[in-house]
């Protein structure tokens, strides 16, 4: 039997595409455009060419803000990824036990940001928080706005105590959907506790792995609120990251062609580390 | 609409190529449909993932070029284009 090939199905699409335009393609032309241009507004904008990003490239304060986004995110990733399959391995399988630890893991989760920065802030404090006048009582000298460590480890601290209940959600769910034989067979061959994680869990968590991988990076990459509301991106600008960078450059400078170029150099590295992550996995999966 | 997105002739001519060559693409695989294979890179891609990774390392030349060198850009879109044309053919 011959078969007609019918692609009009893909005019389904449109609707996405045209929406898609107008919330991603277009935005994003008109930072390309910006980034060759002296510009601040329609009618006052210099042809420059590729200055912009050539002085963003060779701009100090910018490699280091960049560097410290790199080690933040890869923190964050070290850190929240082991702790959330922990987490998750550790949670009840079901009952009154699992809706309760599924409900205070969402709760940090339902937070939004500024709050989640106010919280930490006054939680790591000296002289009215919690958590600064107890490290400082049991004579750990601690002092997020004076010490460039204290205020990593806050910041850090912060960001694992908001997103690590994703991970973790994410990995129960994964944990949830292997079947029950799989523990069967396992208990038939006497395998290892280590060796149930290492031969039937992990492999089964590596599609829900893969997006939380992605969205813990991506996010930790454009991280913004967070550190500006808890430290100001300071001691100095030691927790300054990239976005706060390119907000104080376009916002705070209105030094708009600038900021263009630097947000196209930020969305590239994005683009390239996300597609890693991404094609390094479904790869192995396919190697399988 | 066009004057707040302020274009510039270089930065038309660059997604105009863009989506030439985007249409081109997908004329080339209406015509002749590609399948997934195997060349000098170290996983297997279709046509697309090529044209995908051959834009991306593009960009990341012209970068290079921009923040290591004062060498004109020209000779880095001439790279580009050639290692495009390479990764397309046997990548």
């Amino acid at each position: 039997m011959n078969k007609i090939p019918d692609n009009r199905a893909w005019w389904l699409v449109l609707p996405v595409f045209i929406l898609v335009a107008f919330s991603a393609l277009i935005p994003l032309m008109t930072v390309v455009n910006y980034s060759v241009q002296d510009i601040f507004g329609p009618n006052s904008a210099y042809f420059v060419g590729t200055d912009w990003f050539r002085e963003v490239l060779q701009n100090e304060n910018l490699q280091a803000s960049l560097g410290r986004q790199f080690v933040f995110s890869a923190a964050v990733l070290l850190i929240e990824i082991p702790l959330g399959i922990g987490v998750a391995l550790m949670m009840p399988t079901s009952g009154r036990r699992g809706s309760l630890c599924l409900i205070l893991l969402a709760i940090p989760l339902l937070i939004p940001w500024n709050v989640v920065g106010t919280i930490w802030q006054i939680f790591g404090r000296g002289d009215i928080g919690l958590f600064g006048w107890a490290l400082n009582e049991i004579g750990i000298n601690y002092n997020y706005t004076g010490n460039t460590g204290d205020a990593w480890a806050t910041v850090l601290l912060m960001d694992v105590w908001h997103w690590t209940p994703l991970v973790a959600l994410l990995c129960y769910s994964g944990l949830r959907a292997i079947p029950e034989a799989f523990y069967q067979a396992a208990e038939i061959d006497r395998a290892s506790r280590w060796a149930i994680f290492r031969y039937i869990q992990l492999p089964r968590l590596k599609s829900v792995l893969v997006i939380a991988v992605l969205l813990r990076f991506m996010d930790s990459f454009m991280i913004y609120t967070e550190p500006f509301v808890l430290t100001g991106g300071g001691p100095g600008s030691s927790t300054t990251f990239l976005s706060q960078t390119l907000t104080t450059m376009a916002i705070g400078q209105f030094d708009i062609g600038r900021a263009a170029a630097f947000s196209l150099v930020y969305f590239l590295i994005v683009l390239l580390v996300s597609w890693l992550f991404f094609t390094a996995i479904t790869h192995l999966d396919k190697e399988k | 609409m066009i004057a707040w997105m302020s274009w510039t002739m270089p930065t038309a001519i660059f997604f105009a190529v863009i989506a030439a060559i985007l249409l081109a693409m997908t004329v080339y695989e209406v015509v002749s449909p590609c399948t997934e294979r195997k060349g000098f890179l170290p996983i297997a891609t279709t046509r697309g993932d090529r044209l995908f990774i051959g834009l991306l390392t593009s960009a990341y030349i012209h970068l290079m070029f921009l923040g290591l060198s004062e060498v004109s850009l020209w000779l880095a879109l001439g790279i580009s284009v050639v290692w495009l044309c390479i990764l397309l053919r046997w990548g």
